[in-house]
């Protein structure tokens, strides 16, 4: 299984989508068999999983849209993308 | 009663038939099966589909039978994509062309998941009973991929298949399937019947749990395994359908609202009909859903159980099907009473040298 770097390039796999629920008023991810309800932080990792973005790009706009450390982010960013691959939700 | 509103459900399972070429003896289909006079319309559905996605409901798994029997199906997956439900064909592969996945492609729908009743061609078409089947579920994996629809492979396991749980995953893996559903089998309704055929061994359940996680390992990022270790041989009951009337409701194919699809194995329960009332009132307020939704219809040790809601009781099929009683505690829980009877009973039943199966079939004439 190939890691994730920075260079990857994240997208959503075949059969994924993420929309948003006028319903619940919340963002959805929704994949085969599965239903989930992302938390902040993952929804804004997720939206800009656009098959275009590399992980370096996306830890880039996220560590200067929340003024954090970049290191701190590279970590959560990669972890869960990492997770999400695993769970056949992204594809890197 | 639950006495409050319930959340808005996830899924929609719509059983647009029961119709199948396949006869499987663990259909999960009732024992009474529908012919296509007391199906659901077109334009029914359709309402069904619309009331669904007004209530909230995420996903929809068009089921039967075989719903491609039904030739509104394009039809329904492009109305289901306009209501921005996910779409899921839950099929055997049988009847298909690749005209037809690329239709259903094009109309919308995100998923396929499609059933293998083994990996070597002579079992499979035993277990089903339908000659030259194998072919065409093979065949229906390589159209849907070169639709671009994603594919999971479902296969039923149980003691006439499990020793080939490797060709299984090898099979699912060379048809590019992204997951791979180790689906036990359950036992009520047709299964019930082919128990003593069925019910594997205690080997053969520990062999497949080291398999499974070993090809988990192995597979990562590459296909995704669901397995849940089968009921009989388990200590603590899964939440069945992620909770009764919590997640999930099922319509059947004459419009009747389960809150699961075996519900009607349960005497006394009433259901409505989707040409009666709307599914938001049945989700509601019917009184089948409201028979174990929550916690307050929970006898001992559920009701003081600290894991009540979270295995939400079990399986109230099972519990009816192993106790004679609906309500019990799911004899599967190791709390129960009744748990030790099941653990006899499974280990009996994998003893059994009953090899002849009682096929799923139309108990009066079909009209299909």
């Amino acid at each position: 299984m190939t890691q994730v770097t920075e260079a990857t390039v994240p997208e959503f796999a075949t059969g994924v989508r993420l929309r948003y629920d006028e319903i619940r008023s919340c963002w959805i991810l929704l994949a085969p068999e599965r239903v989930m309800m992302p938390d902040e932080t993952a929804l804004e990792i997720l939206r800009r999983c656009d098959g275009r973005a590399s992980l370096g790009s996306i830890i880039d706009a996220l560590a200067a849209a929340y003024d954090a450390d970049r290191q701190v982010i590279a970590e959560d960013v990669c972890n869960m993308v990492e997770e999400l691959a695993g769970k056949g939700i992204l594809r890197r | 009663m639950s006495g409050t509103v319930p959340e808005p459900p996830l899924a929609l399972l719509a059983e647009l038939t029961h119709r199948c070429p396949l006869q499987c003896p663990y259909c999960s289909n009732p024992p009474a099966l529908l012919s296509s006079r007391d199906e659901l319309s077109t334009s029914d559905w359709k309402r069904v589909i619309d009331e669904a996605a007004a209530l909230g409901v995420l996903q929809i798994h068009f089921s039967g039978g075989e719903p491609m029997v039904r030739r509104d199906l394009e039809d329904l997956v492009g109305h289901a994509r306009a209501a921005g439900l996910y779409s899921n064909l839950i099929t055997s592969g049988v009847l298909s062309s690749a005209g037809r996945l690329e239709a259903l492609a094009r109309g919308g729908l995100d998923h396929v998941q499609l059933s293998f009743q083994d990996a070597e061609t002579g079992s499979a078409e035993r277990i089903g009973h339908l000659h030259g089947a194998q072919a065409k579920k093979l065949a229906f994996a390589r159209d849907a991929r070169e639709a671009g629809l994603p594919l999971t492979v479902n296969a039923v396991v149980h003691r006439q298949n499990l020793d080939r749980l490797e060709a299984i995953i090898d099979l699912a893996l060379s048809l590019e399937a992204g997951r791979l559903e180790i689906a036990h089998v359950q036992y009520y309704g047709w299964a019930l019947k082919n128990r003593d055929v069925l019910m594997p061994s205690r080997a053969q359940i520990e062999e497949a749990a080291k398999t499974v996680e070993e090809a988990r390992a192995r597979l990562k990022g590459r296909l995704v395994i669901d397995h849940v270790t089968p009921d009989y041989f388990a200590q603590r009951p899964k939440a069945c359908m992620g909770g009764w009337g919590r997640r999930f409701l099922n319509v059947a194919p004459d419009g009747q609202v389960l809150p699961c699809h075996a519900a009607q194995t349960i005497p006394g329960l009433i259901f409505d009909n989707v040409m009666d009332r709307t599914l938001a009132e049945i989700w509601r307020a019917s009184a089948a859903f409201e028979a174990f939704r929550g916690t307050a219809w929970m006898p001992e040790p559920c009701r003081s159980c600290d894991q009540r809601e979270i295995d939400w009781g079990g399986c109230r099929c099972q519990a009816l099907a192993l106790t004679g009683r609906a309500d019990n505690t799911d004899p599967v829980c190791k709390l129960s009473p009744d748990h030790k009877a099941i653990v006899q009973l499974a280990e009996t039943a994998s003893a059994s040298r009953s090899e002849s199966f009682r096929y799923r079939r139309y108990l009066r004439p079909a009209n299909s």
